[in-house]
């Protein structure tokens, strides 16, 4: 479980791109979680809840996209996706497939309040 | 309000250092693999078995990752390489930051082959790259056929599947080709290997295809 170091990164970067003038008024910061990131989610929105307290970020609420898990068969030439994580098409039962998403975790935007 | 567009990975900062890792790697033609697995599976038995057979054929050095203690650098000392141990202090995994400091501690110039053991987790490690040519996960049979379904971001994220202690296989109800079957699910470009470290099966045979993948 390292969510507290994940919560920790997401604030270390929200400052390299937010004025540090401005960190007191970002409402809220909007996070794309991938359903196979290894992320658990509340996790990490209780974490970032407590670290924040300490910092310029305690108003700050943080949302998460869950972003599913898709594949592209390269047989059938189209996006497949099942929910166990696997690389095998549901379409054709192949495993010629490629990863699109899914499995990242990523900082979409800030809103702040000016 | 106003809406500042970010579009960045939540763990960029260790990517990128990794990436310089790397490159410092590709420089002293290191072959660098990066060990993972659930606590006890075998990681620094298989590295002893390892070093034993390939120590007199090519320089390597072991960086060891744990929660605590130093006690699997101690162990890996023994066969006189370069060891480092680092230690998390709760941590639950290496990151690249920490793999950069332990490499002030060894001369990559003299090393082909170098091994990051990382902290046993099957969970947290696999986001990580520590700028390893590849991830090298080991699952025990006692483990059970079913890990690979339940931890796919692990088997996602490594190259190569070695599955120890089969000396065990009589004694506990694991089936070795539905496990792989499994993992081979998860991840069809595994390339898997069996071993023993007690009767040193599969040894020989994981040890040649790291010879094979040294630069010289
Ligand atoms: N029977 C059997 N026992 C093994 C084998 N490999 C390792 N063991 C035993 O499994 C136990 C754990 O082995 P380690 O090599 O310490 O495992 P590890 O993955 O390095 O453990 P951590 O670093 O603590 O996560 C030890 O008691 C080993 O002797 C094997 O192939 N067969
Ligand atoms: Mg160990
Ligand atoms: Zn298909």
């Amino acid at each position: 479980m390292h969510e507290l170091s994940v919560a920790q990164n997401i604030i270390d970067i929200v400052k390299e791109n937010v004025p540090d003038t401005d960190y007191k008024h970002v409402n809220k910061i909007l996070l794309e979680v991938g359903e196979f990131s290894g992320i658990v989610a509340d996790s990490l929105l209780y974490c970032f809840d407590v670290i924040k307290s300490d910092t310029d970020f305690l108003n700050t609420k943080m949302e998460i996209k869950k972003i599913p898990f898709i594949l592209f068969c390269n047989s059938c030439k189209t996006e497949t996706t099942n929910n166990a994580g696997i690389r095998m098409c549901n379409i054709c039962g192949g495993y010629d497939t490629k990863i699109i998403s899914g499995i990242d975790m990523k900082i979409i935007e800030v809103e702040v309040n000016t | 309000m106003g809406i500042i567009t970010i579009e960045r990975k939540v763990l960029e900062k260790n990517d990128e250092l990794a990436s310089q890792i790397r490159d410092k790697f590709k420089i002293n033609n290191t072959f660098v693999v990066n060990i993972v697995s659930s606590p006890g599976s075998g990681k620094t038995s298989i590295l002893e078995r390892t070093i034993e057979k390939l120590k007199d054929k090519i320089k390597i050095a072991v960086i060891e990752g744990d929660v605590q203690t130093d006690l699997d650098a101690k162990r890996v000392e023994r066969y006189s390489v370069p060891v480092v141990q680092i230690v998390t202090n709760g941590g639950c995994h290496l990151e690249a930051k920490l793999v950069k400091d332990a490499l002030e501690n060894i001369d990559l110039k003299e090393i082909r082959f170098l091994v990051i053991e990382n902290v046993g987790n099957l969970v947290c490690p696999a986001g990580y790259d520590l700028g390893e040519d590849l991830k090298v996960l080991i699952l025990s049979t006692t483990e059970g056929e079913d890990k690979p379904l339940k931890y796919p971001k692990m088997f996602i994220n490594s190259s190569i599947l070695i599955i120890n202690k089969i000396d065990l296989l009589p004694y506990v109800d694991c089936n070795i080709e539905n496990l792989k079957k499994n993992a081979l699910s998860i991840n069809p470009d595994l390339v898997v290997f069996e071993t023993s470290c007690t009767t040193g099966e599969g040894i020989e045979k994981w040890c040649e295809w790291i010879l094979g993948n040294i630069k010289y």
